[in-house]
């Protein structure tokens, strides 16, 4: 885990950026992920002081948005979608075997850090579901083979 | 130099397009022919993607599904004339399946660079601005009215109602804010328009906010999707540089802002009174109602919040007039609607059709029937909150009010498909079981009700007192769907019932008489 310490002038300019917008709470959230991966905890304080909200509001937003993280992700971030359409092309068994392979449930991070596993409810590429994304990237109908691959690949492209 | 077209939608990039791309420039430079390769949208045709269709003298040729290794032998047997290949498809425009449909919202899509805002010009973009930079502002709202336009993206609230309610609210600032936040699956028309032709939205925020007096807009849009964010802010930047965004509209002295806010991977953000809390910086709870946003909105103040395809459908009912789109549907679902087939299906891809047309002649005519070759057992429709449908109730037509009278939704005009291989019993506890994942909390009957809702089920198909249970989860049913504030927990049911009265064997029930 990062020392805050030397996070903190991030957080700080990151609010700095965001003073006057009108709603900027998501915005800011968004930034400090985009910047370091994750929000760490530490700079919840930081942010109820610059925007004149209490800490658990603060700690609050962010828990309810599936999207957050308060721990640093992996190296790479696997989403699987779980939703009707991908499920309708087996995306249960992509699922199983996604975890099987990377020995971890989601919302977990293998232990070499490499890879995280979160679900996804729709990516919007149902026409050739089942659908994942590796960071940003979009796969469709992804098999179990198929998965393997582009894990390797990303493994080879350390 | 011969212009190449070849999608930058998701799903045609989720396919491998990107890859098609270096390989066409690779080898089209090692053989120095001159090829420039334009970015389109993807005509909605998803099994045929990635797509590449050629300019020639005889109009645009299509080939496809084109993967990398296809990429020699395609240029040399003379991709760039639009000469035969067995992956020719001809000009897509004249396939069937692309000819029967009635595109007004989804025009553009495919055909130009959706990024390109004389392109946007040069087809037709921004005709429906000019003409409401003459209007009266009652009168614009007067022609969406007219459109019978009803809210794409699940009520089906006449847009134009919605509207005259903001014009008349008083107020020194109004919002204009698009719901770009629906994340039902099965649905991904939001997606392929704001990949595939972002100014249509932008053009029909702006008439939006002339229409009702709003200089700010916001796109609050879903996280999942980061292509349609950088179609957007690029389409943005060039409306900005072009005075069709910010002061004095192309010199009429009309002022209209907008911005793309991103969400945070919430479902329930999607409905518009928790969409209003999240872009205030809050957790998205759902608001009471009323006031109706169309009053209290945004910051308090009066907020027309519509979905993406209600804000693209606006252009041409301006360029084109109320009566025009009117005159496409049936009964009192007027003009068009994007349908979007997924699942386990043939032919999945966007058809933009009049209503009326039946589920049926979609799923096979359009559809071509199942992806795996089984028989289709169970449609879903109007996302995770619509009903299952069984194969007898495929000849209702898509019109909001024949879907009502079975008991189901349109909603959104996602459309999912499963064969014969599904569990209902599955599918409905995974219904229950998203609303416990996705409930925004504020409500018992959601809340709790979603929990105790999977419960049942378990207990009803692991054989715990049955009949009790039964009974038990259709009065649950019932709270949930009385006593919820908001769709996600009054709508939950619906998938639930349905497959529980369709397909009561796969909860080790009697089988029901279909109907």
């Amino acid at each position: 885990m990062q020392d805050y310490q030397s996070q903190k002038p991030i957080v700080l300019d990151i609010l700095d950026a965001h003073r006057t917008m009108p709603g900027n709470l998501l915005p800011i959230l968004h930034g400090i992920q985009d910047t370091l991966g994750y929000i760490p905890a530490a700079a919840v304080e930081d942010i109820a002081k610059a925007l004149y909200l209490s800490k658990a509001e603060v700690h609050g937003v962010i828990s309810f948005y599936h999207y957050f993280r308060t721990t640093p992700p992996g190296k790479h971030t696997i989403r699987i979608c779980r939703a009707e359409s991908c499920q309708a092309m087996n995306s249960k068994a992509l699922e199983h075997h996604a975890k099987q392979t990377l020995g971890i449930d989601f919302h977990e991070t293998t232990p070499d850090e490499h890879f995280s596993l979160e679900p996804v409810y729709c990516l919007g590429n149902c026409a050739c579901s089942p659908s994942m994304t590796i960071d940003d990237e979009v796969y469709g109908r992804v098999t179990p083979e198929k998965f393997d691959q582009l894990v390797a690949a990303c493994k080879g492209a350390k | 130099m011969t212009r190449l077209f070849i999608s930058r939608d998701s799903t045609a990039l989720s396919l491998g397009a990107e890859q098609v791309v270096k390989a066409i420039q690779e080898q089209a430079s090692l053989k120095g022919l001159d090829v420039q390769i334009i970015r389109n949208g993807s005509r909605g045709l998803f099994w045929l993607e990635p797509l590449i269709e050629v300019e020639t003298a005889q109009g645009r040729i299509a080939y496809g599904p084109v993967q990398t290794d296809d990429v020699s032998t395609l240029l040399e047997s003379g991709l760039l004339e639009g000469k035969q290949h067995p992956l020719c498809l001809g000009n897509i425009e004249e396939l069937p399946y692309f000819e029967n449909q009635n595109r007004l919202t989804f025009a553009r899509v495919g055909l130009t660079d959706p990024v390109s805002l004389e392109d946007y010009v040069a087809h037709d973009g921004y005709r429906g601005l000019k003409n409401a930079l003459n209007m009266q502002q009652a009168d614009i709202v007067k022609q969406v009215t007219d459109s019978g336009l009803r809210g794409r993206g699940g009520a089906a609230f006449p847009t134009g109602i919605k509207w005259n309610t903001v014009l008349n609210a008083p107020a020194e600032q109004k919002y204009i804010v698009c719901n770009a936040d629906e994340g039902d699956s099965g649905t991904f028309s939001d997606r392929m328009i704001m990949e595939g032709d972002p100014f249509v939205l932008i053009e029909g925020m702006t008439i939006a906010g002339l229409a009702v007096g709003a200089t700010q807009g916001y796109i609050y849009l879903r996280i999942e999707y980061p292509h349609a964010k950088v179609a957007l802010n690029q389409a943005i930047a060039a409306a900005y540089q072009n005075g069709y965004l910010g002061e004095n509209i192309q010199g009429s002295g009309k002022t209209f802002h907008l911005e793309v806010r991103s969400g945070a991977g919430a479902y329930i953000c999607g409905e518009e009174t928790s969409l209003l809390e999240s872009l205030e910086g809050k957790r998205g709870l759902v608001r009471f109602k009323p006031p109706l946003p169309a009053i209290v909105g945004l910051f308090g103040k009066p907020t027309i919040v519509n979905n993406v395809i209600s804000l693209a459908s606006i252009p041409v009912i301006l360029d084109k007039g109320g009566e025009y789109y009117r005159d496409y549907g049936m009964g009192r679902s007027r003009g068009t609607l994007p349908l979007q087939l997924a699942g386990n299906i043939k032919h999945p891809g966007l058809f933009e059709v009049a209503f009326g047309m039946t589920l049926r002649e979609l799923l096979y005519e359009y559809g071509g029937g199942s992806a795996s070759g089984r028989p289709i057992r169970a449609v879903q429709v109007g996302g995770p909150l619509g009903a299952y449908l069984h194969e007898g109730q495929f000849d209702t037509p898509l019109d909001y009010e024949a879907f009502a009278a079975i008991s189901a939704v349109l909603g959104h005009g996602g459309i999912v498909v499963h064969d014969d291989t599904v569990n209902m019993a599955d599918m409905a506890r995974y219904a229950m079981e998203f609303c416990v994942e996705e409930s925004c909390g504020k409500c018992t009957p959601c809340r709790i009700g979603s929990t105790r809702g999977v419960e049942v089920i378990d207990r009803i198909v692991n054989d715990v007192q049955k009949d009790k249970n039964t009974v038990l989860l259709r009065d649950l049913c019932d709270t949930m769907v009385y006593g919820s504030l908001c769709a996600m927990g009054g709508m939950t049911p619906y998938p639930v019932l349905s497959s529980l009265n369709h397909f009561p064997e796969d909860f080790g029930l009697q089988p029901a008489a279909k109907a």
